[in-house]
């Protein structure tokens, strides 16, 4: 992002940082769903873009944070950001407990538990489990979220909240990749034999990655919970975890100006063609076809640019 | 500092424990017995070859002493060190790093965070560390790279620090192995066919190369089909065929053992 990233880049930031004074509710509200899935998908990116676990399940971990906030919403009257923490560690710790059997797993195996996983988590929350997540009405009555006294209700005031997150995310994330850790998920996905083999304990960054992306998808959950005040199994199903993985691979494993790219495309332009309904989805699918023929590693690829030769001389000495 | 024993067999071997001990180690995948009762043992500072016809399990005894495979039998200690059912990344953190026949780099990774794959375990900074750069995360860091650079100039691939590894000429790759290898800074170093592709000057830079490694004081054993390689770099051989051991001594020793000529030559009859 620093060494001389596209003036675009700072450019599309001041745009959007703006884009509530000229842009009416319903727009607003687009961008604030791009924002949530941007959320999302930066998550699942180091699940699947940085250490290449497929992942198709991310809505369940989305579902866990989303849940977990609006019960300890409604029932213990938490003020719903102040759940963000716990619905991250909830949904964290319920990935840790899901993936530490079948993390082994590889590629398509572990695709296909993932979804399973997904589905199980729907379904139980449609069958009220613990009696506590109202069934397939789902939970209503989530109170509305107070920042610094502000009660934050329309999409202008949503806007800020959603992609104050994003940006914090992206500021975090870029950090984490300049890291040991952002390095170790990488060799994970590129092999993980070599990776065993210089010294990498690679059991532990499976989970490490499934961990961490899901207690992202947790807080997202959060979010979203707060959002709409109302919260049901049907917002979590299968589709869901389908968008993330393909805005992931969309964008460009691994890269996450990329993911946000792709974000804006998947969600926001089937919204800009609403005119036309029932086509949309055929168009869509159609771009997706060319899309995977032509550039199959996605908009814009992860792969070098880690180290500049500026940061190289910081190694010296 | 470790003063490398000038290919005097026996020197090492009689003043302290070996490095690396093998004993009756045995490896069967389903009816076939891959590694079959192998014994042998590296002395600190030396360079061994391990050598013997294609299939003879050479890879295979690689993979059970950086544990890749489990034995079915036997032992492999290092350094005193039982290595029983210990993990891979447990065992490199002991002091054993490897390189692999079929070059396994980081492919769509800089030639430089290959390198620092290597330093890996010898650092601590986790997720918070990172996201909140932390002082210390910051001189492990720059730490690392200085390191990382120093091992890419000493195999000579400073300049491609930068470079994708897949963009790297083979002979390159080799080398880059090797050097991901040392950040782990180890005390064995396993060379799998390091010289397997390599043209006339690249074998013999590599020679040089495993030389100014031995100089560090670290432990060479080596796998490799280039007998001018094997011959003027090791002062001594284990020779494999089927799985077992059938001569072990200096190259001279090995190069007129009749079993071994037989293993690979054949015998006269045979032909």
């Amino acid at each position: 992002m620093k060494h001389g990233k596209p003036f675009a880049v700072v450019m599309f930031a001041v745009l959007l940082v703006a884009a509530p004074l000229f842009l009416n509710a319903y727009q607003v509200d687009v961008l604030n769903s791009i924002g949530l899935y941007g959320l999302l998908a930066l998550g699942l990116n180091l699940i699947l873009g940085e250490a290449g676990l497929f992942n198709m399940g991310h809505a369940a971990f989305y579902a866990v944070g989303a849940y977990t906030a609006a019960i300890l919403n409604t029932r213990y009257q938490i003020p719903i950001l102040w759940t963000l923490p716990l619905s991250g560690l909830t949904a964290g710790l319920f990935a840790l407990a899901v993936a530490r059997p079948v993390v082994h797993l590889r590629g398509d195996y572990l695709l296909i538990v993932t979804i399973g996983v997904g589905e199980i988590v729907r379904i139980a929350l449609v069958n009220d489990i613990f009696g506590m997540t109202g069934g397939a009405n789902g939970i209503f009555g989530i109170s509305r979220p107070q920042l610094f006294g502000i009660v934050i209700r329309r999409p202008q005031e949503f806007f800020y909240l959603i992609w104050g997150c994003v940006a914090l995310t992206i500021f975090l994330f870029l950090r984490l990749k300049q890291s040991r850790f952002g390095r170790a998920l990488n060799y994970l996905r590129e092999d993980e034999v070599a990776a065993e083999g210089s010294g990498i304990n690679t059991a532990y960054y499976k989970l490490a990655a499934f961990g961490l992306g899901a207690a992202w998808a947790g807080m997202a959950g959060t979010l979203f919970a707060a959002k709409m005040t109302i919260i049901s199994p049907e917002s979590f199903n299968f589709w869901e975890s389908v968008v993330l993985f393909m805005i992931v691979i969309l964008g460009g494993a691994g890269n996450i100006v990329g993911v946000l790219l792709a974000a804006f495309l998947v969600i926001g332009l089937p919204e800009l063609f609403r005119e036309f309904a029932s086509a949309r989805m055929l168009v869509f699918g159609l771009v997706m076809v060319v899309m995977m023929v032509f550039r199959p590693q996605g908009l814009l690829p992860a792969g070098g640019g880690r180290f500049s030769p500026v940061t190289l001389a910081r190694g010296r000495g | 500092m470790m003063e490398a024993p000038s290919g005097v067999p026996g020197r090492s071997a009689a003043t302290a424990t070996p490095l690396l001990t093998l004993q009756e180690l045995t490896k069967t995948f389903g009816g076939l017995t891959a590694v079959d009762a192998v014994s042998f043992a590296v002395e600190e500072g030396s360079v061994i070859g391990l050598i013997g016809p294609n299939g003879a399990g050479k890879t295979t005894v690689f993979n059970l002493i950086t544990g890749n495979y489990r034995p079915d039998r036997g032992r492999i200690e290092f350094a005193g060190t039982s290595l029983a059912g210990l993990r891979t990344h447990r065992i490199i953190a002991l002091g054993i790093a490897r390189t692999f026949q079929n070059i396994r780099l980081f492919q769509r990774l800089t030639v430089l965070e290959n390198v620092l794959a290597g330093c890996h375990y010898q650092m601590r900074g986790g997720i918070l560390a990172a996201m909140l750069r932390l002082p210390f995360q910051r001189r492990e860091e720059n730490d690392a790279m200085g390191r990382a650079l120093k091992e890419l100039e000493f195999v000579g691939l400073r300049q491609q620090a930068l470079t994708l590894a897949k963009n790297l000429a083979y002979g390159d790759q080799r080398r880059l192995e090797i050097a991901r290898a040392l950040a782990t800074r180890p005390r064995l170093l396993v060379l799998d066919e390091p010289a397997g592709g390599m043209n006339e000057q690249e074998t013999e830079a590599l020679i040089g190369l495993i030389a100014r490694i031995r100089e560090r004081g670290i432990t060479i054993l080596l796998i490799e089909h280039d007998m001018r390689l094997v011959m003027r770099a090791c002062e001594k051989l284990v020779v494999l065929e089927n799985g077992g051991k059938i001569a072990e001594g200096s190259p001279e020793q090995v190069r007129r053992d009749p079993k071994v000529i037989e293993a690979y030559l054949g015998t006269e009859d045979e032909a």
